[in-house]
């Protein structure tokens, strides 16, 4: 496993302020996936989106990304109003997206994926800058790739998250929005990828993970925002305690998580039971 | 740059530093680097040069013109008609999709040329400048059916496939067909210009050139780089090879009546468009969007202006193909880009090996292809086989292309190479 570098605590002193969403609402026809939600990321920061199913995560990174137009609302990026109208756009200000599928073409290879919309020198691609440029990304993550040569087809879960990232990366963003980081890996893999959030954060970008691990979200988070039914529903720091997140999760003390730990104590010991 | 710059045997090249990765650095680990890429699904243009040898033995056998400097030299005419089509199916297969109208377009073009250039007078370049832009019309007005509507594109050109072929019958009219001139530069290119052999030869040590400076360019350019670099033994004996083997060829070819200019405008429409698809932005942008279309879409690629090329580039080489064909016969008929044309194309471009499921192809495999179903044709009409016959080997071999290209995508994906 690679070394960390060492960094400051990230909340250490104030921090530039790289996005601030306010009031944001988005309908789908009858639907409100979120009703006037807040949101602020500094940089340096890693921020926790979570929630269940349906809380509008993945709608809130989407209009981040320029992917959705929101339904009203206003989002300051770097001090400055503005519209994302596309994902070029996005991209242009500084915003880059890891979406939970990756989308990455499996049929092309490593070099081709990173720079993909992004090609040096379009009428005579310039193979070799593309190639030292690519592993100069990777190398900063620690990534660990056999060949950039190959397709993407015959990368690991892992790697193919890595070279996601890096990809994200090659724009030079202010913002990284990453959609289910950890979902579908293994352990090993789980730990090089928050390793490699850690190290994004070092370089001083602002983060959004959207995870349903809260292990995860514990373990790299600055702070941790919570949503329910679209609104914003909590805001805890990396040591809120799993009783504390739940309840703002699920909206309820009694809830079927709490449910099911009363019923397995009592189980474990049926003389509780009274 | 990390290792290059480090004094000592330890000195590690940037790409090289996984240890993990085989590298094929000698020749013995290139022929075992191949011989895994085969059995993993990977198979190139093996099947095509496997193809070739098999027809060729059994043609040859049974009727020794077959191989005769003169029937090759007509087998390249005839390619190169049929050829100029394929390679635009190849544009439109690498994006995942297809057209099925390039035969009534290329007919459509065939009469076109002929009412404007015969019965009108115009001059013929203007003619045939007209039938190239409604042939990217018709491939502008494809990619705005699929784009703005979601038609998919086998419907919309099936339904160009007779509408096409309805205009074609219109324009030619009553008579049913038109006799272009013998005697014009057209016909003539079409029929009997041929390269003076010492171009011919020339142009065949050109190619093994460029391949020699390309290499050594390249390979100058990621040592520098501090990347691995292919050994310049590698390259001398590449190009050598490269050079010898068309040399030969062109020898041949000579032998008869020498290399017809169609065939190089066929071939070096090929290059160019090897070219566009592997060292341009655009095609890597056609193979993205084939391989994964929502991923070209959130890379910020303009999806739609890509399908819109490959439509408009397979329609127009149709149209080119159509107006060389027209040139071949020396008329314009109702028969023009009638019957196999349509699928012949395709079969061409499939058999070479591009991918029926997109984002896998090359320009060269609509000139391998093409040598390959041209053989079979040719072979079979010097057997006087009836059309009946012909017909019905060709759909196998077009089958049989199809599931060796369904059965190398299946193995690609349980090896990890999509």
């Amino acid at each position: 496993m690679a070394t960390i570098p060492d960094i400051e605590h990230p909340l250490d002193g104030p921090r530039e302020l790289v996005l601030s969403l306010r009031g944001m609402s988005k309908n789908f026809g009858a639907v409100s996936a979120l009703t006037d939600v807040d949101l602020d990321v500094h940089a340096g920061e890693v921020v926790a989106l979570v929630g269940d199913n349906g809380a509008g995560k993945s709608t809130l990174v989407k209009i981040l990304a320029g992917v959705h137009q929101p339904t009203s609302g206003t989002i300051a990026f770097g001090g400055e109003h503005v519209v994302l109208p596309d994902p070029a756009t996005a991209l242009g200000l500084g915003i880059a997206t890891v979406f939970q599928d990756l989308a990455l073409c499996e049929n092309l290879d490593v070099v081709a994926n990173i720079f993909l919309g992004r090609e040096l020198n379009p009428t005579r691609l310039d193979e070799v800058s593309m190639e030292v440029r690519a592993w100069t990304l990777l190398n900063e993550l620690s990534a660990r790739i056999p060949s950039v040569r190959e397709p993407v087809a015959s990368l690991s879960g892992g790697q193919r998250q890595t070279v996601a990232i890096a990809r994200s990366l090659l724009t030079e963003p202010k913002l990284i929005l990453l959609d289910e980081p950890t979902a579908a890996l293994g352990v090993a893999q789980t730990a090089e990828v928050l390793d490699l959030i850690e190290r994004v954060r070092a370089r001083g970008l602002g983060v959004i993970m959207i995870s349903h691990n809260m292990e995860d979200v514990r373990a790299v988070a600055d702070r941790i925002v919570v949503l329910r039914l679209g609104r914003n529903n909590g805001e805890f720091g990396p040591d809120a305690s799993n009783q504390d997140l739940v309840t703002a999760i699920t909206g309820a003390d009694e809830n079927s998580v709490s449910r099911r730990a009363v019923r397995r104590r009592a189980q474990q010991s049926p003389e509780v039971r009274s | 740059m990390t290792g290059n710059t480090q004094p000592g045997s330890t000195a590690r090249l940037l790409d090289r530093s996984d240890e993990r990765y085989k590298h094929a650095d000698t020749i013995g680990s290139t022929i075992r680097a191949f011989v895994d890429r085969v059995r993993s699904g990977d198979l190139g243009s093996l099947p095509v040069v496997v193809g070739l040898v098999v027809i060729c033995t059994a043609f040859q056998s049974l009727n020794p013109v077959f191989l005769a400097p003169d029937n090759l030299v007509n087998l390249l005419f005839d390619c190169s008609t049929v050829g100029v089509i394929s390679l635009g199916i190849v544009c439109v297969l690498m994006v995942g999709e297809i057209d099925l109208s390039v035969g009534s377009v290329s007919g459509f073009s065939s009469a076109l040329v002929g009412v404007l250039w015969v019965n009108q007078d115009w001059p013929v370049a203007v003619a045939i400048v007209t039938a190239l832009v409604l042939g990217a019309a018709i491939g502008a007005l494809y990619a705005f059916l699929f784009n703005r509507l979601g038609m998919p594109s086998f419907v919309s050109t099936l339904a160009g496939l007779l509408a096409w072929l309805g205009l074609q019958l219109y324009l030619l009219g009553s008579s049913g067909s038109i006799n272009l001139p013998y005697g014009s530069p057209l016909v003539n290119f079409g029929q009997m210009l041929v390269m003076p052999a010492i171009v011919s030869y020339l142009l065949a040590a050109l190619a093994g050139l460029v391949v020699f400076v390309t290499g050594y360019r390249m390979a100058a350019r990621r040592q520098a780089a501090g990347l691995s670099a292919s050994s310049l033994g590698r390259m001398l004996l590449k190009a050598v090879l490269v050079t010898v083997v068309l040399e030969f060829i062109v020898y041949y070819l000579n032998l008869g009546r020498g290399v017809p200019w169609m065939f190089g405008l066929f071939v070096s429409l090929c290059v160019v468009m090897n070219y566009a698809l592997t060292r341009t932005k655009w095609g890597r942008s056609m193979s993205a969007v084939g391989g994964n279309r929502e991923a070209a879409r959130r890379a910020g690629i303009k999806v739609r202006r890509i399908y819109a090329t490959a439509f408009m580039l397979c329609s127009t080489l149709a149209a080119a193909g159509g107006i060389l064909a027209a040139a071949r016969l020396a008329s314009s008929s109702q028969q023009a880009g009638t019957g196999d044309v349509n699928l012949n194309a395709i079969a061409a471009a499939v058999i070479g090996g591009t991918s029926l499921f997109g984002g896998r192809g090359s320009a060269y495999s609509a000139l391998l292809g093409i040598i390959v179903i041209q053989s079979i044709a040719s072979g079979l009409t010097l057997l006087d086989l009836s059309s009946s016959l012909r017909y019905m080997i060709t759909g196998a071999v077009l089958a049989i292309a199809v599931i060796v290209d369904s059965l190398a995508r299946r193995s690609r994906m349980s090896h990890g190479r999509a």
